[in-house]
C-alpha cells in the first residue's frame, strides 16, 4: 500500500515483572548520567575539577573514623525517621508531621532529665525518659489519626500543623528552662552528672543509634509484612471499602497505626536529645521529618531499600557541607547537586516503569 | 451483507502483555450492515481486540485496514476519524454534565448547542432511542447511561460500533430496547460488533458469529445454522453441558430468618424497606430485581455490614438454638458461618486488595481467626492453590497481585475463597457477572454443591434464565419492597419482569415484555 499511514515513532508500554539485575542496572545509569551532568555543571558554574569536588564529597563523608561515625550516625536518625512515617504510609495515611513528632518526643526526654536527673536513680530516669519520649511522639500522632478516624479531616494538614504547635511548645520550654538565664538557649544538660544520658555502647558514643536503627528497620519489616497489624495495615491503605467488608475496624487500625508511627519518632527525639545532643533546641530536628517522606517514597516503603535511600541523602549533605568550606562555595551548591541526583534517581523509575519502543526502520522494509 | 469488500479487516494481529499473549494472529473481518458477536471466554482477547480498533492499544503484530485502506489506530480520535467507535464496559461519562454536555465533550471549535441538540434529537428519532438531552448523568439509570454512550460514539459520526458487553447491566426490557436500536443501527448501514457471554443474545440479535479461544481464532459461525451448545464447545475447546442442575432440596430447616428489615442509606433515603422472609438449609433463594432495588444493602444488613434501622435477623444453628445477628461484629457472624459474597461492578471494590497477591486476598476472610500476633500464610496459600486449581483461574502464580488477572479471574478467586469457608449461609451477589460460560458454569455447581451439603444459599443474579433455573424460591425485589416471593418452576420470566418493575406485578407493561428466547 502506498499511502499508509505512519506508525508512530515512539511507543510506551507498561512493562509488568522487570528482572531485578534490569531495574538496579536502570538505577545505576541513572546515577551515572546524573554524575556527569554534576561535573559538567560544576566545570561550567564554578570551574573547579569536578573530580576534585567529588573527591571532596567523599571525604566529607568518609575523610575520617570520626566523619564516617557521623555519617553513619545521620544515617540512623534519617532512617528511622523515614520508617516511622513508612508504617502510616503503608495505609496511605501521609503522615508529614515526623518533625513534630521527633521534637515531642525530644521534649518527653528533656523533660524527665531537667526535672528529675540528679534525684532519682539513672536506671529509672532513662526508662521513665523513654517512656515520655514515647508517649508524647505517639500522643502527637494520636491527634490527627483521631481528627482523621472520626471528622475524616486531612491528615496532611494536621500534621502538618501539629509540626508547628511542637515547636511552639519547645520554643515556651526553652525559656523556661533556658541557663543561663536571658541566653535563649537550655545548654548541655546535666553536664557534669550526665544523669540521663544514654549509655555508650562498646565504648563508642556513635553506635547506640545505628542498633536502634537496625532493629527498627528489622522490626518495620517484618511488622509489615508478617503480622496481622501489618496485613490490616495494608488493607486499609490498598481498599478501604474491602477493609471494611472484611470486618476491619479502620478507625481503629488508623488511630493504633499512627501512635505506633509518633512513638518510633518520639523515640528519635530521645536519641537526639540524650544520646546525641545532650541538648533540646526547637530546630534539633533539622527538616529530617520532612526529608524522611522523600526517603520514604524514594525506596517505594520498603525499610531496606530505605536504608540506601536515606544513605544517598545523608552522604550528598554531609559531602555538601564539606565543598562547601574546602572550595569556598556556599551550602547551596551541595544542594544543587543533591537536586540533580535525585531528579534522575526518581526520574528513572520511568524507565523501570515503561518500557520503550522505537519503531524499527529496516523491519518495516522488509514488509 | 452482499458488498463483497469488508469494512473493517483485521490480519495477522498480535498483542502480547508482558509475557502474556492476549492477542495471537487473531483475523476478523466486519461487513457493512451487519451485526458480528465476538464470543469467547474470559481472558480470550475479546476486549483487548476492540481495543486496538478503538485505538486503545497498538497491535505489536499485524494491519488493520478500514474500507480497504490499511490504517493506523494509535489514538480514540484517529478511530473516531476512520468512523470506529466503542461502548466500553464501563462508562466514561462526566457525571455532573447532562447527556448533551456528554455527547459533545471533545469535540473541536465550539460549541453549536441548538444545533448539537437537534443532531442528537435526529439520532435519537432516527434509532428509536429515549434519552432527555438535558438530563444530568448521575441521574440516570444505568441503561439510560449506556444510551448516552452509543448515541456520543454515533454522534462522533462512527459507522463501525462495537458494544462491549452491553447487556451486562440491563433487564430483560431493557436488553429487548437495546437489540430494538441495534436492528435499526443495522438497517442504516451500520456495522456492529457486540462482545457479549449471552448465548440467546447472540442468537437474537447478530448475523455472524466469531469465536475466540486463548486470544486465537477459534472459527467463525453463521447464527442462522448454529445452535447455543455449538458456539459453547466451540469456544471452550471441548464438550460443554449447558444443563444446571437443581436437586430437590434435601430435609430443609429454617436457618435464618429476616423480619421487617429496614435500611437508610447515609443520605437518609431508604434502600430495605419492611422487608421479611426465611432460608431455609439446602435450598437456594434466588433474589430478582433491577440493580440497586436494595439487594446489596439487604445482603450488607445481614452479613452485619450495614447498621440497620430496625428489623431482625435470626441465625437457627442445626441444633436449633436461635442467635440474634444484628448488632454482632462482621467477623463474629463470618465465624458463625455467614459468608458473604458480593461481586461489585468493579469486580474489585469490595472483597479484594488488588495490589495483594492471591493468597494475601484469601487471608482476608480467616486471618481474624486466630487470635496470635502473626499472621498464618500456610492456609491462605493451600486455599489459594484449591481455588485456583478447581476453578482453573488463569495466573502467572500465586505471587501475581490480582489486579493484574482478567476480571473473571478475580472474580473466580473472590467466589472460591467465599465458598471455600465452608459456610453455613453463603450469600451471593453477581457471583456470575461478567463470567464466561465455561466458568460460570462451574460456579453454578459449586453453588448447587453448596446446597447439596445443606447451606441456605441466597443467589441473587441478573440473568433471570438462570435465576429460574438454578433457585428453589426467587423473590423479587422492587424499589427495596419485596415485590413478592413465587416459586422458581412455576414462574415465567415475563411475570419476574413485571414484579421487577411493580410491586406485586399488577401494572401490565405491554412493550417488551414478550420474552427472547435463543
Amino acid at each position: 500500500m502506498d499511502n499508509k499511514a505512519k506508525e508512530p515513532l515512539i511507543h510506551l508500554t507498561k512493562r509488568g515483572q522487570i528482572p531485578l539485575y534490569k531495574a538496579i542496572l536502570i538505577r545505576i545509569i541513572a546515577i551515572v548520567i546524573a554524575l556527569i551532568v554534576c561535573a559538567v555543571i560544576t566545570g561550567l558554574t564554578t570551574g573547579i575539577n569536578p573530580l576534585e569536588v567529588y573527591s571532596s564529597i567523599i571525604s566529607g563523608a568518609f575523610g575520617s573514623v570520626r566523619k564516617t561515625w557521623i555519617t553513619f550516625q545521620d544515617l540512623s536518625i534519617l532512617l528511622i525517621i523515614s520508617l516511622a512515617l513508612t508504617i502510616a504510609f503503608r495505609m496511605r495515611f501521609w503522615n508529614i508531621g515526623g518533625e513534630g513528632q521527633v521534637l515531642m518526643g525530644g521534649l518527653g526526654a528533656a523533660a524527665c532529665m531537667i526535672c528529675l536527673g540528679e534525684r532519682i536513680p539513672n536506671a529509672v530516669l532513662i526508662i521513665l525518659m523513654i517512656i515520655s519520649s514515647l508517649v508524647l511522639g505517639a500522643i502527637w500522632g494520636f491527634i490527627p489519626a483521631f481528627c482523621k478516624a472520626v471528622w475524616n479531616t486531612n491528615e496532611t494538614l494536621s500534621t502538618l500543623m501539629m509540626n508547628y504547635i511542637a515547636t511552639q511548645i519547645v520554643l515556651y520550654y526553652t525559656i523556661l528552662w533556658e541557663v543561663p538565664k536571658g541566653s535563649g538557649k537550655i545548654g548541655i544538660i546535666n553536664q557534669n552528672s550526665h544523669a540521663g544520658w544514654l549509655p555508650q555502647l562498646f565504648g563508642s558514643k556513635y553506635l547506640l543509634p545505628i542498633v536502634v536503627a537496625a532493629a527498627v528497620t528489622a522490626f518495620t519489616y517484618i511488622y509489615i509484612k508478617y503480622t496481622k497489624h501489618g496485613y490490616e495495615i495494608r488493607v486499609v491503605g490498598e481498599s478501604p471499602k474491602t477493609s471494611v467488608y472484611v470486618g476491619i475496624n479502620v478507625k481503629k487500625v488508623i488511630i493504633r497505626t499512627m501512635i505506633l508511627s509518633g512513638a518510633l519518632c518520639g523515640l528519635v527525639g530521645l536519641i537526639l536529645v540524650a544520646g546525641i545532643n545532650h541538648t533540646l533546641t526547637p530546630t534539633i530536628s533539622d527538616g529530617r521529618g520532612f526529608t524522611a517522606v522523600l526517603v520514604s517514597w524514594m525506596a517505594q516503603f520498603n525499610p531496606f531499600a530505605m536504608i540506601a535511600t536515606s544513605f544517598i541523602i545523608v552522604f550528598m549533605d554531609r559531602g555538601a557541607g564539606e565543598i562547601a568550606t574546602s572550595f569556598d562555595l556556599n551550602q547551596s551548591f551541595g544542594d544543587i547537586l543533591t537536586g540533580i541526583i535525585l531528579f534522575f534517581i526518581i526520574g528513572c523509575e520511568f524507565f523501570v516503569n515503561y518500557e520503550i519502543h522505537i519503531r524499527n526502520h529496516k523491519k518495516e522494509r522488509e514488509r | 451483507m452482499d458488498s463483497k469488500q469488508p469494512v473493517l479487516s483485521m490480519r495477522g494481529i498480535s498483542k502480547q502483555f508482558d509475557h502474556i499473549k492476549a492477542n495471537t494472529d487473531v483475523d476478523f473481518d466486519l461487513y457493512k450492515g451487519e451485526i458480528v458477536s465476538l464470543l469467547g471466554e474470559n481472558g480470550s482477547g475479546k476486549t483487548t481486540l476492540m481495543n486496538m480498533l478503538a485505538g486503545i492499544y497498538y497491535p505489536d503484530k499485524g494491519q488493520i485496514a478500514v474500507r480497504g485502506q490499511e490504517v493506523t489506530i494509535s489514538s480514540p480520535a484517529q478511530a473516531y476519524s476512520l468512523g470506529i467507535g466503542m461502548v466500553h464496559q464501563h462508562f466514561k461519562l462526566v457525571d455532573v454534565f447532562t447527556a448533551w454536555e456528554n455527547i459533545v465533550l471533545g469535540e473541536g471549535g465550539r460549541y453549536d448547542v441548538p444545533r448539537a441538540k437537534s443532531m442528537i434529537r435526529d439520532i435519537c428519532n432516527r434509532y428509536g432511542f429515549v434519552v432527555d438531552p438535558d438530563k444530568k448523568i448521575y441521574n440516570m439509570t444505568v441503561s439510560e447511561k449506556q444510551t448516552v454512550e452509543i448515541v456520543k460514539v454515533i454522534f462522533r459520526g462512527a459507522d463501525i460500533l462495537i458494544l462491549d458487553e452491553p447487556t451486562a447491566v440491563l433487564t430483560p426490557q431493557e436488553c429487548e430496547r437495546l437489540f430494538d436500536v441495534m436492528r435499526n443501527m443495522k438497517e442504516d448501514g451500520k456495522s456492529i460488533v457486540i462482545i457479549t457471554h449471552k448465548l440467546n443474545e447472540v442468537m437474537a440479535i447478530s448475523d455472524r458469529v466469531v469465536v475466540l479461544r486463548q486470544g486465537k481464532n477459534a472459527g467463525e459461525l453463521e447464527t442462522a445454522s448454529t445452535n447455543p451448545q455449538e458456539m459453547t464447545d466451540m469456544m471452550v475447546g471441548h464438550a460443554v453441558t449447558l444443563d444446571i442442575e437443581r436437586p430437590e432440596p434435601v430435609n430443609p430447616r429454617k436457618r435464618l430468618v429476616i423480619k421487617d428489615i429496614n435500611v437508610t442509606d447515609a443520605e437518609g433515603v431508604p434502600k430495605v424497606r419492611d422487608v421479611s422472609f426465611y432460608m431455609n438449609s439446602g435450598e437456594i433463594l434466588g433474589i430478582a430485581g433491577i440493580s440497586g432495588s436494595g439487594q446489596k444493602e439487604l445482603l450488607e444488613a445481614i452479613a452485619g455490614i450495614q447498621k440497620v434501622d430496625t428489623g431482625s435477623v435470626i441465625y437457627i444453628d442445626g441444633d436449633g438454638n436461635e442467635t440474634e445477628l444484628i448488632g454482632m461484629h462482621p467477623q463474629d457472624i463470618r465465624e458463625l458461618g455467614v459468608a458473604l459474597s458480593f461481586v461489585p461492578e468493579d469486580r474489585l471494590g469490595m472483597g479484594l486488595v488488588g495490589n495483594m497477591d492471591i493468597s494475601e486476598n484469601m487471608m482476608l476472610r480467616t486471618f481474624g481467626e486466630s487470635h496470635k500476633w502473626f499472621t498464618d500464610r500456610e492456609k491462605p496459600r493451600k486455599v489459594a492453590e484449591n481455588v485456583v486449581d478447581v476453578l482453573e483461574v488463569s495466573t502467572p502464580g500465586l505471587d501475581t497481585p490480582v489486579r493484574r488477572l482478567s476480571g473473571g479471574n478475580i472474580q473466580k478467586i473472590l467466589v472460591g475463597r467465599e465458598i471455600s469457608s465452608k459456610p453455613k449461609v453463603l450469600l451471593t451477589a453477581y457471583a456470575v457477572r461478567g463470567l464466561d460460560i465455561n466458568s460460570s458454569y462451574k460456579i453454578y455447581d459449586l453453588i448447587n454443591e453448596q446446597k447439596k451439603n445443606g447451606v441456605a444459599v441466597l443467589f441473587v443474579g441478573e440473568d433471570l434464565d438462570v435465576l429460574m433455573q438454578i433457585s428453589d424460591k426467587i423473590m423479587v425485589l422492587c424499589d427495596g419492597r419485596v415485590s413478592d416471593i413465587v416459586d422458581a418452576k412455576k414462574v415465567t420470566k415475563n411475570e419476574i419482569g413485571l414484579l421487577m418493575t411493580s410491586l406485586g406485578g399488577e401494572e401490565t407493561i405491554a412493550e417488551g415484555a414478550d420474552s427472547h428466547n435463543g
